[in-house]
């Protein structure tokens, strides 16, 4: 890097006094949730706003979680979201491995199919996926909302069958030579070498199913039911008023969050932009 | 070629099964039948038996959740249902009656209104921060922080924003009384900033994702080509606009046609937010979708719409993809 040159300083300066604002005013709202949600109500109204709650009221926090059962939410979130990620994982890799090495007839035809479907709306095939639930008897319950998100992600398919194809034919070949039959090669040689895809998949499709919203709103009544985006909704709705309150909620719903995310921020981050750029 | 695997067996078995699939077709190719055909044959079923076994489970998951419902939601459209009661073919009565309803062309105008907004702010937003990151140091802890209102649940994010616009007492309107002296919108109450604010809530939380895409695509530029512009003495702005932004233009038709699409779904802002108000100022198109089935038992309506959202994003992405040809830029 040659000496930094006085324009190129004030440059750089510029650059990073832009990019601190701007990260300033993500980060702000995120600080504004956590100190609101100390306040009580007598210090929603002040104008100009206070930013640190004085009293403080920790309590909000306790009678947010006891409020709505949100202990079960996260578990309710928790395992839907596990479940789906890992059934998603296997059923699209074994997906991907069919289309990119194994000659089955109509292969082509039923990829094109598959990746037309990824300009299918979800809002055209939810509302027949509810009446399909409820002749099924699966509405208000869990199934509705992990099998079909388990059994079906074209966008992984097709990731994942990009991978695949870059992987040299010539590892299985030697496998299948020697006599493993086509699911040994797929577990032992194939998957162990898409480590990367696979994590990158699987955390998005994490971040997109716990943060689904749509979904369970359609499917799910019972509250213990609930995840937690839908819990959080149920919370607004039935505490419109008590801003701090509901900012205790919004606390607990992301701050486990923020803190995985940000423990794990640089395979989150290169996931998505890894997930976005294979073309 | 003898390859130690964990599954030979320690004898070194002579293999019985099929050499790699190429060379029985190969064989067959060759036009010589014979005791090779059947077994060439019998391989094939096994691979065709293989493939579709290795594509089942999202294969069920392709026409139990996806094709069927497909297939479902458009004859639904064409009739009408309330889920209980006797279902009526009515032909396109749905979406004759949808095109009387003024609520469904509310929902359209605010829809597109709101992706007008949206998505150009969006993209520009993003490739200046994505152009800034990728010029400084410390580019994990800026990305970082661009990223943290993506991984957020949208339901949390429109609570807080709640109090954030709030007209009387929220940060940011006295903050625009006090350091700007204006008097600012009633945001979340006003109808004619409704759509705006959620605009704003939706470019606060999406540009982490833009930008992170960007940051990828920059990086994708060989460094040869901007020196080489550099070499020719051109300036910052020169380089941007005929090496860095043609180099870009396939991350930006990709992003393009992503985010346009996420636009039209937006629905999450608009239910928990303003539940469609004040009014029908914020009603979106999947809101009404949501409406109708869901509030007025419509599903005929309802799954009307839902075609007709298809179909906008339909020809708006091959609008996009044939209009590439014209200003994309594919390295050969």
């Amino acid at each position: 890097m040659a000496r930094p040159r006085p324009a190129a300083l004030v440059w750089r300066v510029a650059l990073h006094l832009f990019l601190a604002t701007g990260a300033l005013l993500m980060a702000l709202p995120f600080i504004w949730m956590v100190l609101s949600s100390f306040k009580d109500i007598s210090q929603v109204f002040v104008v100009p706003p206070t930013w640190w709650p004085s009293p403080a009221h920790p309590e909000n926090l306790a009678n947010a979680w006891n409020a709505l059962p949100f202990a079960r939410a996260y578990l309710n979130s928790a395992y839907i979201t596990v479940t789906i990620v890992v059934m998603q994982l296997l059923t699209c890799a074994m997906a991907a491995y069919a289309f990119a090495r194994i000659r089955f007839p109509f292969r082509g035809g039923l990829f094109v199919l598959f990746l037309a479907t990824l300009m299918v709306p979800s809002q055209l095939t939810v509302i027949p996926l509810y009446l399909i639930m409820k002749w099924i008897g699966w509405l208000d319950t869990h199934w509705a909302i992990i099998v079909p998100a388990a059994l079906f992600n074209a966008f992984g398919v097709f990731m994942l069958r990009q991978f695949i194809k870059g992987i040299p034919v010539a590892l299985e070949e030697a496998a299948i030579v020697d006599g493993a039959s086509r699911w040994t090669v797929f577990w032992h040689i194939v998957l162990p070498l898409l480590r990367a895809p696979l994590a990158a998949l699987g955390i998005f499709s994490f971040l997109a199913q716990w943060n689904n919203f749509f979904g369970p709103l359609i499917f799910l009544s019972t509250p213990e039911k609930f995840t937690v985006p839908l819990l959080v909704a149920q919370f607004k709705g039935q505490y419109t008023t008590d801003f701090p309150l509901m900012m205790a909620a919004a606390s607990i719903a992301v701050v486990p969050v923020l803190v995985v995310f940000v423990l794990g921020q640089r395979y989150i981050v290169e996931g998505i932009a890894l997930t976005g750029v294979t073309r | 070629m003898r390859v130690k695997t964990p599954w030979t067996s320690s004898e070194g078995r002579a293999s019985t099964v099929a050499p790699p699939t190429a060379s029985p077709e190969r064989a067959a190719e060759g036009g010589r039948p014979g005791p090779r055909a059947s077994s060439a044959a019998r391989r094939r079923l096994g691979e065709a038996a293989w493939g579709f076994a290795f594509v089942g489970p999202q294969l069920v998951g392709l026409v139990v959740f996806v094709l069927g419902p497909l297939v479902f939601a458009i004859a639904l459209s064409l009739m009408t249902w309330d889920g209980f009661g006797t279902r009526e073919f009515v032909g396109l009565e749905n979406f004759a009656q949808q095109a009387r309803d003024e609520t469904f062309w509310v929902s359209l105008r605010n829809t597109a209104y709101f992706t007008a907004l949206l998505l150009p702010s969006d993209l520009i937003c993003s490739l200046l921060v994505a152009l800034a990151v990728n010029n400084v140091r410390g580019k994990v802890l800026y990305r970082l922080f661009f990223f943290m209102p993506v991984v957020t649940s949208s339901v949390a994010v429109s609570v807080v924003w709640l109090w954030l616009l709030n007209g009387e007492f929220g940060p940011v309107n006295s903050y625009l009384r006090d350091w700007f002296g204006i008097e600012p919108p009633n945001w979340i109450v006003d109808p004619a900033w409704v759509i705006p604010a959620i605009a704003l809530v939706s470019l606060w939380r999406g540009i982490g994702f833009t930008m992170v895409i960007f940051l990828a695509g920059l990086q994708g530029i060989p460094r040869t080509l901007v020196e080489a512009a550099e070499i020719d003495g051109a300036g910052a702005l020169r380089t941007f606009w005929h090496v860095t932004l043609p180099m870009l233009s396939p991350t930006i038709l990709f992003l393009t046609i992503t985010s346009m699409i996420g636009s039209f779904q937006v629905f999450d802002l608009a239910y928990v937010m303003t539940n469609g108000g004040p009014g029908d100022a914020s009603r979106t198109l999947v809101f009404h979708i949501y409406d109708l089935a869901f509030v007025d038992f419509e599903f005929g309506a309802s799954a009307a719409s839902a075609v007709v959202l298809f179909v906008i994003l339909l020809v708006l992405t091959l609008a996009q993809l044939w209009a590439q040809r014209r200003w994309v830029y594919y390295e050969e």
